[in-house]
């Protein structure tokens, strides 16, 4: 299908490049190799308690973002040849995720701290 | 839509053949876009019940909090059954890109065993809370958890149904473009539910243990 040079072979290279694009055995183990360790320390700082209270907070949420990251790579294969509307709509997501979570604690714990304190 | 390419005297067998897969290809990626739309969205509902929840966990009414009915080594398992079932997905693609159907069909049942594995943790861990007098009832913090926890694992259901239907569809059609168009947005689906539990795992469990001890 793919013997018109220029036509179907540049095609096929923009589209071999999509964010359902191709992993490898390699990519998928790296992948998961990844997110056990990030998960083991998470699970680790809480069960043995090493560090103070807000060290193991900021920590658990560290290694959740990396992981994230680690699966939307890995997994999902987001990275800088994905498409450019997948990464501008993820992005926008992001956004939204971060105004909807971050203004929902900032109000109620202002009105908490405000009205019943 | 490639048409505006084609110059005169291409009209060959070869240059239609051509054609019809550059369409096939276009649909497949404008498929797989619109259904990448949808997960957004989705990750969006999920960020309002995650908003929710984390208003609201501190009030317990009394009842029990998180430190004391979380079993962290439980959800470690749970955590550890939804991963590897991510990997052996990608193993499933990677299989069926190749056209093997044996391979396919191996990986997306391991896939399916190690999510129906997770669903049945997490509705053993409700039976338990529900038996104990914890039920989503008892407090906000135990109604923000079941929605949010339910909600997941109503998705992780519905992807259990959507591989049991795509094993059927690869044993009874193979690999057509159809088929490789359904297994990427499902691929796209579950990689999606394990970034939600990393959240999951790391909020409401993990935090909910130090915060609310």
């Amino acid at each position: 299908m793919a013997d018109i040079p220029g036509i179907a072979g540049a095609d096929h290279a923009s589209t071999s490049d999509t964010h359902a694009g191709h992993g490898t055995y390699a990519s998928y183990l790296t992948g998961f190799g990844l997110s056990l360790l990030l998960t083991a320390i998470a699970f680790a700082v809480v069960m043995v308690p090493m560090v103070s209270r807000t060290a193991t907070i900021l920590v658990v949420a560290g290694v959740g973002l990396v992981q994230i990251c680690v699966q939307n790579f890995f997994f999902m294969h987001l990275n800088h040849r994905s498409e450019r509307w997948n990464f501008i709509s993820f992005f926008f997501t992001v956004l939204i995720i971060a105004i909807v979570v971050g203004g929902s604690l900032w109000i109620m714990y202002q009105l908490n701290a405000n009205m019943m304190g | 839509m490639q048409l505006e390419i084609q110059r005169p005297g291409e009209y060959s067998m070869r240059a239609k053949s051509a054609h019809a897969h550059n369409d096939d290809r276009e649909s497949t990626s404008t498929t797989v876009f619109g259904f990448w739309i949808y997960l957004m969205t989705d990750a969006m509902l999920f960020a309002t019940i995650f908003a929710t929840y984390a208003v609201i966990f501190t009030n317990t009414a009394g009842g029990d909090g998180p430190g004391q009915i979380f079993e962290l080594p439980f959800v470690a398992v749970e955590t550890f059954l939804l991963l590897v079932s991510s990997t052996t997905y990608g193993f499933a693609m990677i299989a069926a890109r190749a056209e093997k159907r044996t391979a396919t069909l191996v990986w997306l049942g391991l896939t399916f065993a190690l999510g129906a594995g997770f669903l049945a943790m997490e509705l053993h861990e409700f039976g338990g809370l529900i038996a104990e007098g914890n039920g989503p009832a008892r407090s906000a913090f135990l109604s923000g958890f079941f929605t949010l926890v339910g909600t997941h694992g109503l998705h992780v259901a519905a992807g259990l149904v959507w591989i049991a239907v795509m094993v059927g569809q690869v044993v009874a059609f193979g690999f057509s473009e159809t088929i490789m168009r359904r297994l990427m947005c499902l691929s796209l689906f579950w990689h999606f539910l394990d970034v939600v539990w990393i959240c999951v795992f790391s909020i409401v469990y993990l935090l909910g243990v130090i915060l609310n001890g």
